[in-house]
């Protein structure tokens, strides 16, 4: 059986792209945990699944979908409630830089 | 150093494209949707799903899927009969669950091919390599209202869950006229289907071209630049501009520098016209995708697929067509009348009420013109039905109204619906067919004018002209062309 390796690298990208801060002991810690668990899981490629057809959800119900039709919105200041800054009615965030005017698409 | 020429070159553009849909609600949860509700104050589109919350869960529009499917099969695009839903994750202020749901392996629209209307006349086969419905993010904005500068970013999330088609082409466009071309034939279908306003202002159809260069060097080897991906053109004039220039900068900095470039993507400066360096594409963008547990699968079922199918009707292309060859009018017209639906479906509707399909278009072109910029409406928007304008159409070509007679019965009609024979009677525009008065009015005129008719026998035809302006004159609502037949018959 091919077993998968996960490297410290491996895990110091999982965690940069989490936006984790992991010191070098939590690096070493954690490559050996996140190794186990897939080494775990590895089991499953034991199954033989010739003629399976692959699947996107777990529960066996498709096109749950709703009218479109606009309802209510939050008034604004709940909506705010919980924002750690605000200006005005807008979030406030830390400036970012060089960046696009947004991520939209 | 041997100097480096371009023999040769080819320009390969693909462009993807953000499409917002009209829906009323947005794509996941029923709070408002920003593209229709353009302008409203900041975040108050918003509600628990689209804050992210804790134990919040997504549940699709269903027009927003429709409305896609409508959009695929009008590019020719294979519909795919199962779908999924994609969480993409990355992190930025603007995106408050941190993923955002598309569809990554499994779109909803296949390969397709989509014919572009060129400037020139001719056409352009665009292949579609898929179209995907995912959600918009919120905007991220670097300045207060106003034009403020502040020391940190805000946040509006109105914009955010927006339903997003994004379609991507494969690089078959070649320039920016081209791309440019692509992206207007693209509104006018979004904006005829009714899928969307498709308005570039209100940020409706963002676009962006990937661009690179194969160029044959003095030696006749072929090289090629790295790909260049220019982000969010909002704008037909941005899109061109752009990506002309960017084809040239990369053959530029090849022939100055020797360097093909590395993938990244640019910004355009629309002030300056120029492209410039944003980033990096070295490290591909790890978004790791995976299947959205919140979502169920999307089936599509020979039904709902016909159901949409049969939805269409008649595409731009197909029109334009038929306004040509079967009604006969001019490419100049009939573009005219195909730009915008709702004037052509006012012209099908006159047509159908029985008016002769080219004095239709000349009405509409002219007084229609005229009384809808006057209103500042679309000329489909005009409060005199297509029924009204029929009418006019079919005095004008019983002889029974002059066409420069046609202005005051639409003034008229504007000002209160009425069969048009009726008003243009009470205006005295009526024309007479009675032969009997028009016989009686020439014998009259010639009695009393004898030298113009021995000029007109003498052979100046110009006393025809003179004569025949009097005989009109004399009695009011003669029709012309009636007159001159009688005229002709008693003068010899």
């Amino acid at each position: 059986m091919a077993e998968k390796t996960i490297t410290i690298d491996d895990v110091r990208h999982v965690a940069k792209l989490a936006r984790l801060h992991l010191n070098a002991d939590e690096l070493a810690r954690f490559t050996l945990q996140l190794g186990g668990i897939l080494h775990y899981v590895e089991k499953l490629s034991e199954l033989d699944v010739t003629g399976v057809e692959p699947m996107a959800h777990a529960l066996p119900i498709s096109n749950v979908l709703r009218e479109d039709v606009a309802e209510e919105s939050l008034p604004v200041e709940k909506v705010l409630a919980n924002a750690p800054a605000r200006d005005g009615d807008f979030f406030s965030v830390p400036k970012v830089i060089g960046g696009d005017e947004d991520s939209a698409g | 150093m041997a100097e480096r020429i371009i023999k040769s070159f080819k320009v390969l553009i693909g462009v993807e494209v953000h499409v917002q849909l009209a829906t009323a609600s947005k794509m996941f949860t029923s709070a408002a949707n920003g593209a229709t509700n353009f302008g409203a104050a900041p975040n108050t589109l918003v509600d628990p799903v689209i804050l992210g919350l804790p134990g919040v869960l997504p549940v699709m529009n269903k027009k927003a899927v429709e409305w896609s499917m409508k959009v695929g099969l009008a590019m020719g695009c294979k519909i795919n009969r199962h779908t999924k839903w994609d969480r993409k994750s990355y992190y930025y202020p603007d995106l408050p669950k941190n993923y955002q749901i598309s569809q990554y392996d499994l779109p909803l629209c296949g390969e397709g091919t989509f014919i572009v209307p060129l400037p020139d006349g001719s056409t352009k086969s665009v292949r579609i390599r898929r179209a995907h419905l995912e959600e918009d993010a919120g905007k991220l904005l670097h300045e207060a209202p106003g034009g403020f500068t502040i020391d940190h970013s805000i946040v509006d999330l109105n914009r955010a869950g927006t339903p997003l088609l994004e379609i991507v082409t494969e690089p078959d466009l070649s320039s920016g006229e081209e791309v440019a071309a692509y992206g207007q034939e693209l509104q006018r279908l979004v904006q005829h289907l009714g899928v969307s306003e498709g308005q570039m202002q209100m940020g409706h159809m963002r676009f962006e071209p990937n661009i690179n260069v194969h160029i044959t060097d003095g030696d006749g080897k072929v090289i090629k630049t790295a790909i260049t991906e220019i982000k969010n053109l909002n704008s037909f004039e941005a899109l061109r501009k752009a990506s002309d220039y960017e084809i040239q900068r990369q053959m530029q900095q090849w022939i100055e520098t020797g360097s093909l470039g590395k993938k990244s993507t640019y910004g355009w400066d629309s002030s300056r016209e120029v492209t410039f360096h944003q980033r990096d594409k070295e490290e591909a963008n790890d978004y790791r995708y995976f299947p959205d547990p919140d979502l169920p699968v999307v089936e599509v079922s020979d039904a709902w697929l016909a159901e949409i199918k049969a939805s269409i009707g008649e595409l731009p292309a197909a029109r334009l067509k038929r306004y040509c060859e079967v009604c006969g009018l001019s490419a100049v017209d009939a573009a005219i009348i195909a730009d915008d639906r709702a004037t052509a479906d006012f012209y099908d509707a006159i047509i159908a009420a029985g008016a002769d399909a080219k004095r239709a278009c000349n009405l509409l072109l002219s007084h229609g013109k005229r009384l809808a910029n006057e209103r500042g409406v679309s000329m489909g928007k005009l409060p005199i039905t297509p029924v009204r304008f029929a009418e006019v159409a079919k005095l004008i070509d019983a002889s029974k109204l002059a066409a420069s007679a046609a202005g005051a019965v639409f003034d008229k009609l504007l000002e209160g619906d009425a069969p048009a024979e009726q008003v243009a009677g009470s205006l005295g525009l009526i024309q007479s067919s009675d032969t009997g008065a028009i016989d009686a009015a020439i014998d009259a005129l010639i009695a009393q004018n004898p030298k113009s008719l021995q000029d007109y026998r003498a052979g100046k035809q110009a006393a025809f002209g003179s004569l025949m302006g009097m005989v009109m004159k004399s009695a009011k609502g003669l029709n012309p062309k009636l007159v001159q037949e009688r005229m002709k018959a008693k003068l010899g």
